[in-house]
């Protein structure tokens, strides 16, 4: 594979093979010297055509880290506020020889043209498109769980709130159930995409009958500035009905997980005495996006083959 | 996370069976036992303790995968007659390597410095096989950025020459004339599940530190 595009694009093997590279890549956080010559002399763009403070900052700190050059794009500010289409830019980063280009758009499936249209040799790994993937945050949201409760086969995740809008939560359930976990999507029913049905997970109404048999709650953000249409009567309801506060947290298991993506809507989804507590490991997975994100640009841009199937069966080391 | 809820990947398990079958389905020449390997780890680990005056600033580290379990070895034995002793660790090259573009992506190994750290240490390098010297070259590098050492010493199970860069042992458990065309095999129990060094023909790609 020569592109992160889908959380899909991974089988179990190959996600588990990120997962290990991201915890010997974790141990370099606890060091003075937090950076390796992996990646020295190799370009790296941050295409971002979308707001983001976590995700673009996560790479660029990935990439600084295996001592890649980074050069960030945002559409603000840049030749896209003057009508350059997605084609034109992507030739001009080309042009500049870049060996890696994480893109974040507004539109589904702009990583995936951008990496099989032709227009550009480079690795393209999707760090959010539209309201379709977003791989890297469910990479580091596994490996949050995984750090806390071991391998996920059998475990219990709920994922609540906006799923029709929510990226993280499509990419997390196909990975989690790549990784043997059992995913429940709690929402309103005019928050939960069409087709849902076909997805590889359970789906509810109503959270606190799936609280107490939980062993992760991931809350999503009510993402406003999708909201074009009335999908729930009041924030108010919204928040009584599906949102996080310390009377649902107590009806968790003791070893339950309280998660996040961010950016919070404190008080909306979370509240915020949840969100700060000890349950809580939203801070961590901040941490843990910088090392699965090198773990990803090691296995697509170091080796010969740039590429994470080929790490795993030897013989094909013929092939190089 | 324990790495033993999951399989470290089908790379290691390759490795290890691609190993046993070229080992065995060739005229492999059998140069150290079990036993051989035992007087070796003993006789080095005594030669660390007299050129180093004792063991209280010596920090073993292993260089993945067979040199971590060397380096336990060593450091059992260090331990069993000195008092005092800085602690065995491991030491993973992988991303300082010069050829991680010439070939596919290759599988980290893990890391493991001993608490007290390695500033003004005297650190010895402990790893299977010497070669061309390029592991032991990226090992340095991979120091550098962990610490500043006294000293750095290198012991090695097999010393097979051909060697690309200025780099000797200190420590030499055999040394031994190969081929450029031959494959040094060192199998450990808890890797390979037997215990020997052998010569095998090499197969059109080999293994770095073979």
């Amino acid at each position: 594979m020569k592109h992160l595009l889908s959380a899909g694009d991974l089988d179990r093997d190959e996600a588990l093979l990120v997962l290990e590279t991201a915890e010997k890549l974790r141990e370099l956080a606890d060091r003075p010297i937090k950076k390796l010559p992996t990646l020295r002399g190799r370009t790296i763009v941050n295409l971002f055509f979308e707001d983001s403070t976590r995700t673009r900052i996560s790479f660029e700190a990935a990439a600084k880290r295996l001592s890649a050059d980074v050069i960030n794009f945002s559409a603000k500010g840049s030749s896209v506020e003057k009508g350059e289409s997605l084609k034109d830019t992507a030739l001009t980063l080309e042009a500049m020889g870049a060996d890696a280009v994480v893109v974040r758009h507004q539109s589904s499936g702009a990583p995936h043209r951008l990496a099989h249209s032709g227009w550009i040799q480079s690795c393209v790994v999707n760090a959010g498109d539209g309201s379709h993937e977003h791989p890297t945050q469910a990479l580091l949201d596994a490996f949050t769980m995984r750090r806390h409760l071991g391998a996920l086969d059998g475990r219990r995740v709920a994922i609540v709130g906006d799923v029709l809008h929510s990226r993280v939560a499509r990419s997390n359930v196909l990975l989690l159930s790549t990784l043997g976990a059992e995913v429940t999507l709690v929402a309103p029913p005019t928050l939960l995409p069409v087709g849902v049905e076909r997805w590889t997970c359970a789906t509810s109404y109503d959270l606190d009958a799936v609280l107490p048999k939980t062993d992760v709650v991931m809350m999503l953000r009510v993402q406003r500035e999708r909201m074009n249409a009335a999908f729930f009567p009041s924030a108010r309801e919204y928040s009584r009905r599906y949102g996080l506060d310390a009377a649902r947290m107590a009806a968790l298991p003791e070893h339950a997980l309280v998660m996040h993506p961010g950016p919070m809507n404190r008080g909306m989804e979370i509240s915020a005495d949840v969100a700060d507590s000890t349950r809580s490991v939203i801070v961590e997975q901040v941490t843990n996006g910088v090392a699965i994100r090198m773990a990803v640009l090691y296995l697509l841009l170091a080796g010969a083959g740039s590429a994470v199937d080929d790490t795993v069966p030897e013989q094909r080391r013929g092939r190089a | 996370m324990t790495p033993a809820h999951d399989p470290p990947g089908k790379a290691k398990a390759a490795v290890g069976a691609s190993r046993a079958v070229t080992v065995q389905g060739e005229a492999a020449r059998s140069v150290l036992d079990e036993a051989d390997i035992a007087r070796a780890l003993t006789r080095i680990a005594h030669e660390i303790l007299e050129r180093n005056k004792g063991a209280r600033e010596v920090v073993l580290l292993g260089i993945p995968t067979r040199g971590v379990e060397l380096a336990r070895r060593i450091g059992e034995r260090i331990s069993a007659v000195e008092g005092s002793f800085g602690g065995v660790g491991a030491l993973d090259v992988t991303m300082y390597r010069d050829d991680l573009r010439l070939r596919p992506t290759r599988v980290l190994g893990h890391t493991e410095i001993p608490e007290s750290g390695i500033d003004g240490k005297v650190v010895v390098l402990v790893d299977d096989v010497l070669f061309s010297g390029r592991t032991i070259r990226a090992a340095l590098t991979a120091l550098d950025d962990i610490g500043r050492p006294r000293a750095v010493q290198l012991a090695v199970l097999v010393d097979r020459g051909h060697r690309e860069l200025p780099i000797r042992a200190d420590f030499v458990g055999k040394n031994l004339p190969t081929a450029a065309d031959e494959r040094v095999v060192v199998s450990l129990r808890e890797s390979d599940g037997g215990e020997s060094v052998v010569i095998a023909k090499r197969e059109p790609v080999g293994e770095g530190t073979s």
